[in-house]
């Protein structure tokens, strides 16, 4: 397919590999945020081939991942209830709640659908009047126009039958709370491309100057990691900190303009919790005053949050951080694995965890 | 999740500016997707679908810079290894 194929071209991959290892001159910690990046490093093997000074941090982007618990628990809660149909994106039936998950749920005869688009819940809200419609909206910047759009267009047709439970949570705090720990070792950063493609390079800007970190907004094929990483090395060995973008076939500076307007529209920034990290300020979205009717919470008079105990041998919160890797936990490949998760980055296909399990075993 | 698939346009449909369809080539696959939030895509433009709406339009002259970068870095290095030759010989002509 045009726009992949050339980007996975082995020749250039060794050239850019090549031009790597010249420009590196001691060792450094660089994090690709998303967790479609980790896969793509994890299944082309991209960090077994390059200088062994570069070290790879797995970072916290993969929305599925880092979805608490107790929100889970509140899909299942819904989904469990008759004359709901629940939708949701296929990544967040497996996930497992404090007791069961969605596709349970779906077993025991609940209306649990999985969709292509959010835009899909308008027609099965058309078709089902007499039933009432709830779309999981998780995901970060990338995910909430498409979201935004969904609540827009049942706000325009007064479809009453249609709710959305929100979990959307966004980039650039969970970068602060990565910069301001004690124990961070990150020294520069590959920035996500698509959630960029919305909302621009503009807003990592102020980050890379306050932590004097570089930032590379990049891809997702192999040779988009390879140049990604080629600009962070060079900038971090001659001492810069700021912001490339190696993604611009798809990125600009302002981002997607039209989409910015629509998520604004519809939703507002609150604090969200992490799962595996915990609470960050002002790091998620929910719906604004203007379409507050619109939330699945309210409707279905969700009670707040009952914090859930993760469990105890699970690292996975030291690993959405970059503090650990999966082989550094006990538990990884035996008592967890993709099939039986015990946490965030096991729970996806995504996450860094099942990312190994999958291509390292 | 944030997966997104670049995909051509080969035709365009919807009665209002939200309901702007685009009909998208994925190689042998087509498939309807939203491209509302990319008012400027024209037929025959490769837009970056995900969850079945368009985020962004492709830049052709763009997706070639990766390659052409390589070119650069090349050239870079021939001349920075050409200026340390000089550089070596003139040392050993002095010394």
């Amino acid at each position: 397919m045009k726009y992949i194929a050339e980007y996975r071209d082995g020749e250039t991959a060794q050239q850019y590999l090549t031009a790597i290892k010249n420009i590196t001159t001691r060792p450094w910690n660089i994090m690709e945020v998303c967790g479609g990046q980790t896969h793509t490093i994890v299944r082309f093997g991209i960090a077994d081939l390059l200088p062994a000074d570069i070290h790879l941090v797995h970072g916290p982007g993969c929305p599925v991942c880092i979805t608490p618990l107790e929100m889970i628990d509140k899909a299942i809660e819904i989904s469990s209830l008759p004359d709901v149909i629940f939708c949701s994106f296929g990544d967040m039936l497996r996930v497992p709640g404090s007791t069961q998950d969605l596709q349970s749920v779906r077993a025991q005869g609940g209306d649990v659908r999985c969709i292509y688009s959010p835009l899909d819940c308008l027609k099965i809200a058309r078709d089902n009047p007499d039933k009432h419609i709830v779309f999981f909206a998780v995901g970060f910047e990338t995910t909430a126009p498409g979201n935004a759009m969904l609540v827009y267009q049942a706000a325009q047709e007064e479809l009453n039958n249609l709710s959305v439970l929100v979990s959307h949570v966004l980039v650039p705090p969970a970068i602060q709370t990565i910069m301001s720990s004690p124990q961070n070792r990150v020294q520069g950063f590959l920035a996500a491309g698509h959630v960029c493609a919305i909302m621009g390079t503009q807003e990592y800007t102020p980050l890379a100057q306050q932590y004097r970190v570089p930032i590379v907004v990049t891809g997702f094929e192999p040779l988009d990691i390879l140049q990604g990483l080629y600009l962070c090395i060079k900038q971090l060995e001659e001492g810069h900190a700021q912001v490339d973008n190696q993604y611009a076939r798809a990125v600009t500076e302002q981002g997607n303009t039209a989409a910015q307007n629509l998520i604004t529209q519809v939703f507002r920034v609150t604090s969200r919790k992490w799962r595996g990290i915990g609470d960050i300020p002002q790091s998620g979205l929910s719906l604004s005053q203007q379409y507050a009717r619109f939330d699945a919470e309210q409707r279905f008079g969700m009670a707040a949050d009952t914090p859930v105990e993760e469990p105890k041998e699970c690292i996975s919160g030291l690993i959405l951080q970059g503090l650990k890797k999966p082989s550094q936990c006990p538990a990884f490949g035996k008592t967890c694995t993709p099939e039986h998760p015990l946490g965030a980055t096991m729970v996806s296909g995504e996450g860094t965890c099942a990312a190994y399990f999958k291509y390292s075993t | 999740m944030c997966l997104a698939i670049p995909g051509e346009i080969l035709s365009i449909h919807g009665d209002t500016a939200l309901e702007r369809t685009g009909i998208i080539r994925f190689g042998s696959i087509t498939k309807a997707a939203n491209i509302a939030l990319v008012p400027e895509a024209t037929l025959g433009d490769y837009v970056l679908i995900h969850a079945g709406i368009a985020i962004s339009i492709v830049q052709p002259k763009e997706a070639e810079r990766l390659f052409d970068f390589l070119d650069a870095i090349k050239l870079d290095a021939t001349k920075k290894a050409e200026s340390c030759k000089t550089a070596t010989s003139s040392g050993e002509a002095e010394s």
